[in-house]
């Protein structure tokens, strides 16, 4: 009998979980296929019938659409390869260096991470203007990179130090350097951490907002979380629900298959993170 | 000989430190600097923008500027709020985790979900879920019959900060019980297996053993939450834009707004900098925390 209420408990609170993590962007989603009339019914229509492909439709003549998600890609993409280039040279150093030391590096590698990005906003906006970058959506790599940089050197370090101790000294006997080490031997040992690392960095760089949307004032420099917040009409009274609902589903498609197919990296390199400091 | 090998060493190792160091110079360091000298300036607009040393007369003016106490005092229930709510849901979650039930690997990665989407996006998708006439929220609410008429959610103070505090909470939660759950494996099982044995209920094994065991992992969420909380952005901008009437308007808006709206740079960074000296010391913090550990 309490093993069945225990039961019952359980189950309860895993549709509740469930319920809490999908229902907000499931009603988006649901939101974004509803013929016009059903989004505006009330009481709400939840299930749309017919499903409808209007609203993307709507939303990729009303915005270039295509060219935001381009912009995320290219940048996000660029930001993580040079935030790995910078990481994994600095992971395999720490990874050798003596146990004090490396955790006052990785402390202060935290503390960085933990830096409010609204202080370095406006320096960085006057960087961007001195070198004639607003409105090129490549000046958001190198801030992204940085911001990218601490969590990702944590990820790798804790890979490398996780190879086995022989591997490295033979790689030493055969005659590699630093380099040669670092290329042939603990980045493709350590290859599940270097995933994790560039998963975290790229998620991090589609997802920001903040500068993105102050380094781009034309549309076809702009990143899919900056543009989406410029669909919405003119009047706050006149927002295109529809058409709003597509462009969510359409910006966050892509993370959500990310989480869904690698979810076991990301926590272990969030935590790893996190909790050992 | 072996002073050699060991120059060689550091000099490796500075070799290759040198791309992250740069990286962070260049993109935190430097601009850190630049918006602290920036605070001592005074912004005028005459002919362009004239920049020119004020001391600490830039500093001075947040003392008598109703606006910028009042998004202190928003900033601050956004944070209490949020970490408040985030910790709750997210040691709830981890404690769900925790047990082993058919379908946990699906829920591990359902549950992430929120933490991976972008918040300016899906702050939008707040907005329309606390919509006055076709949102979700209302929906539900008159369904279950816990309100009679809609609710306004973003129209007016109290229940738009309860908006937002919901979606900040909504896409957090998942990284509170990531760190809770961590905290949770590494408690012995025997531990608890022996308080069962000696007749503890569920209960009490949670508040005797489980909750003091977890302290630090608690601990170390709450601040990290606390932390970015406090500098809290693209949910406001996006799903209030700091309304109605500057009752949701919180230092990062009131910042960006000086910067960007009235081109007031020395007294933007003033705001930024007099801001944020609160995340600033919750960090002081981290750090004090963790030499203590190291030291133990």
């Amino acid at each position: 009998m309490r093993r069945s209420v225990a039961a019952a408990f359980l189950a309860l609170g895993v549709c509740l979980a469930a319920a809490w993590s999908l229902l907000p962007a499931g009603w988006q989603a649901l939101t974004a296929v509803k013929p016009e009339a059903q989004i505006t019914a009330s009481p709400a229509v939840w299930v749309p019938s017919p499903p409808t492909t209007e609203h993307v439709r709507s939303l990729l003549a009303r915005k270039p659409f295509d060219r935001y998600l381009a912009n995320s890609a290219l940048v996000s993409l660029a930001a993580t390869l040079l935030a790995l280039a910078a990481a994994a040279p600095a992971a395999s150093a720490l990874c050798r260096m003596r146990p004090r030391a490396r955790s006052r590096w990785l402390l202060g590698l935290l503390l960085v991470s933990l830096f409010p990005p609204i202080l370095l906003l406006f320096p960085l906006y006057e960087g961007v203007r001195l070198l004639g970058l607003v409105n090129n959506p490549l000046a958001l790599v190198l801030p992204y990179a940085a911001f990218g940089v601490p969590l990702a050197t944590w990820v790798l370090e804790a890979g490398f130090r996780e190879l086995p101790k022989e591997v490295e000294e033979a790689a030493t006997l055969d005659g590699l350097g630093p380099l040669g080490r670092l290329l042939r031997v603990q980045l493709p040992l350590a290859a599940p951490s270097v995933a994790a690392a560039g998963l975290l960095t790229f998620i991090a760089s589609w997802n920001e907002f903040l500068l993105a949307l102050s380094f781009t004032t034309r549309e076809s420099s702009r990143t899919v979380t900056a543009g989406i917040a410029s669909v919405s009409g003119a009047s706050l009274y006149e927002v295109p629900w529809g058409p709003l609902s597509a462009a969510v589903v359409l910006a966050t498609l892509p993370v959500v298959l990310l989480v869904l197919l690698f979810e076991r990296r990301i926590s272990g390199g969030l935590t790893g993170g996190a909790v050992k400091g | 000989m072996s002073t050699v090998l060991a120059r060689r060493a550091r000099r490796e190792r500075a070799l290759l430190l040198s791309p992250v160091l740069l990286l962070l110079a260049l993109v935190v360091a430097v601009p850190a600097l630049r918006v602290l000298l920036l605070g001592f300036t005074r912004t005028e607009l005459a002919d362009g923008v004239v920049s020119s040393w004020a001391g600490l007369a830039t500093h001075a003016r947040t003392l008598g500027d109703g606006r910028f106490l009042s998004a202190l005092r928003n900033t601050a229930v956004f944070t209490f709020l949020s970490v408040l709510l985030e910790v709750t849901l997210g040691t709830a979650l981890a404690l769900l985790l925790d047990r082993s039930f058919r379908g946990r690997g699906v829920l591990r990665a359902v549950v992430l979900v929120p933490w991976a989407l972008p918040t300016s996006v899906m702050a939008l998708a707040w907005a329309w879920i606390f919509h006055d006439t076709f949102g979700m929220a209302n929906d539900l609410l008159l369904r279950i019959g816990l309100v009679e008429t809609p609710v306004a959610w973003l129209a007016q103070p109290g229940t738009a900060m309860a908006a937002l505090v919901v979606a900040d909470a909504w896409k957090t939660t998942p990284f509170v019980a990531l760190i809770i759950l961590a905290g949770l494996q590494g408690i012995p099982r025997e531990v608890v297996e022996a308080a069962r044995v000696d007749g503890a209920g569920a209960f009490a094994r949670f508040r005797r053993i489980t909750l003091p065991l977890l302290v630090p992992s608690l601990v170390v969420a709450t601040l990290f939450r606390s932390i970015q909380a406090w500098g809290a952005f693209d949910v406001v901008w996006v799903m209030t834009g700091g309304g109605p009437g500057g009752s949701t308007e919180t230092l990062s808006l009131y910042a960006y707004q000086s910067w960007f709206r009235y081109l007031d740079f020395g007294y933007g960074a003033a705001i930024a900098v007099q801001g944020m000296l609160v995340a600033l010391l919750l960090a002081a913090l981290v750090v004090r925390l963790a030499s203590r550990r190291e030291e133990a």
